[in-house]
C-alpha cells in the first residue's frame, strides 16, 4: 500500500472533496510533492484508464475523476516552477481538418494529462500546418490526432506528410484514432500508433516513448 | 415514424466484408430483413472505404434496389460518393445528409436539387458541433430557410438534431429533446431524424438507454428514426410508444407486429 492509497482511492471514486483535502494533508506532512503526483494521482488514473479499456468503468466516472484530480493539481501546481513538474511527454493533440468533432479527443486529452503527459490540444478543424508548427514550438513527443468522418482522415495522413516535410517526422510519433479509423488505415498512412479508446490511447502512447 | 434500416453499413464488419467480396445474395438478404421488419428506407454506407467509397456505394444502391422495392437513404460525408450514387437510384432517395459546413453545403446543393429527393439536414453551425437546444434549432432554422429557398418542399427535410453522449455531460438527452419539440412545434411540416446509439456512448446497457431514448425522442415528435428494425426489442419500443401516443388504431400494428414474430420483449 502506497502511503497515498487513500488520495488514490478518493480520485478513482471521483470524491473531489476528500481528494483534495487528502491532497492538503499530505503536502501539510510534507510529502514529496512529486510523489504525491506520481503515486498518488496518476497511479489513480492509470488505474482509472485500465478499468476504463475493461469495461469495469464508465466515461462519466472517468471524467469525474479526471476532474477530481485537475482539483488535485490546482493545489499542487503553484508549488512547482514553471517546467520543474515532470512530464512523462509532450503532446500536442487535435481534430484534424474540417473536423469538428471533440469528444473523442477530449477523452484521450484528459486521460493522457492525468496520465502525466503534458497536453497542448489544438481543438478541432486542426491543419496539417498548425499540426507541425505546434509540434515544433513545444517540441513534442506525440502528436495525436482524431478524426470521425471517413472523408476527413486523408488530413491524418497529410499531416504526417507535413510533418515530414518540416523535417520532424523521426522526432514525433503520431498516433490517431477516432471511430472510422482502424489499425489497417494507421499502417497504410505510416502513423506509429492507433487506439481504440482514450484507456488504450495512454497505453500506447506509453509504449511509442518506452515509459512502463 | 419513418424507420431507416441502418444495417448496410461498412462499418459493420460483415457487411464490408460481403462489399468487398461483391456479394449480392449477403447484401440483398440484408436489405430483405429490414424490408420486411418494416423499414420505409434501406440506409446504404460504404464510407469506411474511402477511395473506394463511390464505385461501392453506386454498386450497394443496384443490389439493394433489385433486392427490395425501396427507396434507400445514401449515406455519406462525402458529396461526390452521393452525386455519383443517386445517379444510380430508381425513385426518391434520402440524402444523408448536408449542413451548414460552407464545402459540404457547396458540394451538395447542385445534388439535392437537381432532382427530387428528402434530404437529411444536419443541425450544426458552420464551425462547431451544437451544444444546446438554441443552437440546434438555430442551425435548423437557417438549413430550413435556405433549403425552402433553393425550391426544397419543407416536408421533404429531415432535421436531424445531432444526439451527442449523455455521458459526457447529462444535458445531452434534454438538448436534442428540447430541440426536436421545438422544431416540430415552430415549423409544422417538417420532418426529425436521428440515429439513437450515440446517445449511450461509454455507458453500460447501452440498447436499453437507445430504446428509452427513442420512445422520449417520440413523444418529442420525432418523425424518423435511423435505427435497426430486426431488433426485436427495439422495434417492441417503437411500435408500443407509437400505440401509447395514440398513433395506433386499435393497437393494429402493435398487436399484429407481435402475433407475426416481429417485435419480442425479450433479448
Amino acid at each position: 500500500m502506497s502511503e497515498f492509497s487513500a488520495l488514490s482511492e478518493a480520485v478513482i471514486k471521483g470524491d473531489i472533496q476528500t481528494a483534495v483535502a487528502e491532497t492538503q494533508t499530505a503536502l501539510d506532512a510534507g510529502s514529496n510533492v512529486q510523489d504525491i503526483v506520481d503515486k498518488g494521482l496518476i497511479a489513480a488514473m492509470d488505474q482509472v484508464g485500465e478499468k476504463f479499456s475493461t469495461g469495469q468503468m464508465f466515461v462519466p466516472q472517468m471524467l469525474r475523476s479526471a476532474k477530481t484530480m485537475q482539483e488535485c493539481m490546482k493545489l499542487i501546481k503553484p508549488l512547482f516552477e514553471e517546467g520543474q513538474l515532470s512530464a512523462k511527454g509532450k503532446v500536442v493533440i487535435g481534430t484534424v481538418r474540417q473536423d469538428l468533432h471533440d469528444i473523442g479527443k477530449n477523452l484521450v486529452a484528459m486521460m493522457m494529462e492525468g496520465a502525466g503527459f503534458s497536453i497542448t490540444d489544438l481543438g478541432v478543424d486542426v491543419s496539417p500546418k498548425d499540426f507541425t508548427q505546434k509540434a515544433q514550438e513545444v517540441g513534442a513527443d506525440i502528436v495525436a490526432m482524431s478524426a470521425l468522418l471517413s472523408t476527413t482522415m486523408p488530413a491524418m495522413r497529410e499531416t504526417i506528410e507535413a510533418l515530414q516535410e518540416a523535417g520532424i517526422r523521426d522526432k514525433v510519433k503520431v498516433m490517431i484514432g477516432g471511430a472510422p479509423v482502424t489499425e489497417n488505415f494507421a499502417s497504410e498512412i505510416k502513423a506509429d500508433s492507433y487506439a481504440p479508446d482514450a484507456g488504450s490511447a495512454v497505453i500506447a502512447a506509453k509504449k511509442l516513448l518506452g515509459i512502463s | 415514424m419513418i424507420i431507416v434500416g441502418e444495417k448496410i453499413n461498412t462499418s459493420r464488419k460483415s457487411i464490408a466484408a460481403a462489399v468487398e467480396a461483391q456479394d449480392v445474395d449477403f447484401i440483398s438478404e440484408v436489405a430483405r430483413e429490414q424490408a420486411e421488419a418494416g423499414a420505409h428506407y434501406i440506409d446504404v454506407n460504404a464510407g469506411t472505404f474511402l477511395d473506394k467509397e463511390v464505385g461501392y456505394l453506386c454498386w450497394l444502391v443496384e443490389v439493394v434496389q433489385n433486392a427490395v422495392d425501396l427507396p434507400l437513404c445514401l449515406d455519406s460525408p462525402n458529396p461526390k460518393a452521393l452525386a455519383e450514387a443517386i445517379k444510380h437510384h430508381k425513385g426518391e432517395p434520402m440524402i444523408n445528409s448536408i449542413s451548414l459546413e460552407k464545402e459540404r453545403y457547396e458540394a451538395l446543393l447542385p445534388v439535392v436539387t437537381d432532382r427530387p429527393c428528402r434530404v437529411v439536414a444536419l443541425c450544426m453551425a458552420e464551425t462547431s458541433m451544437p451544444n444546446t437546444v438554441e443552437e440546434r434549432v438555430q442551425a435548423g432554422a437557417q438549413l430550413i430557410n435556405k433549403l425552402t429557398n433553393e425550391g426544397i418542399p419543407l416536408e421533404k427535410i429531415y432535421l436531424d438534431p445531432l444526439v451527442q453522449p449523455v455521458s459526457v455531460d447529462t444535458g445531452m438527452g434534454t438538448a436534442v429533446l428540447g430541440a426536436i419539440q421545438s422544431i416540430m412545434n415552430d415549423l409544422p411540416g417538417v420532418n426529425t431524424i436521428c440515429g439513437l446509439s450515440n446517445i449511450s456512448f461509454g455507458l453500460p446497457m447501452r440498447s436499453l438507454i437507445n430504446r428509452n431514448f427513442l420512445a422520449l425522442c417520440m413523444n418529442s415528435g420525432l418523425s424518423a428514426a435511423i435505427l435497426d428494425p430486426t431488433d426485436k426489442q427495439l422495434m417492441a419500443t417503437l411500435l408500443s410508444t407509437d400505440m401509447l401516443l395514440g398513433r395506433d388504431e386499435y393497437c393494429e400494428n402493435f398487436i399484429e407486429a407481435y402475433q407475426s414474430g416481429h417485435i419480442s420483449g425479450l433479448s
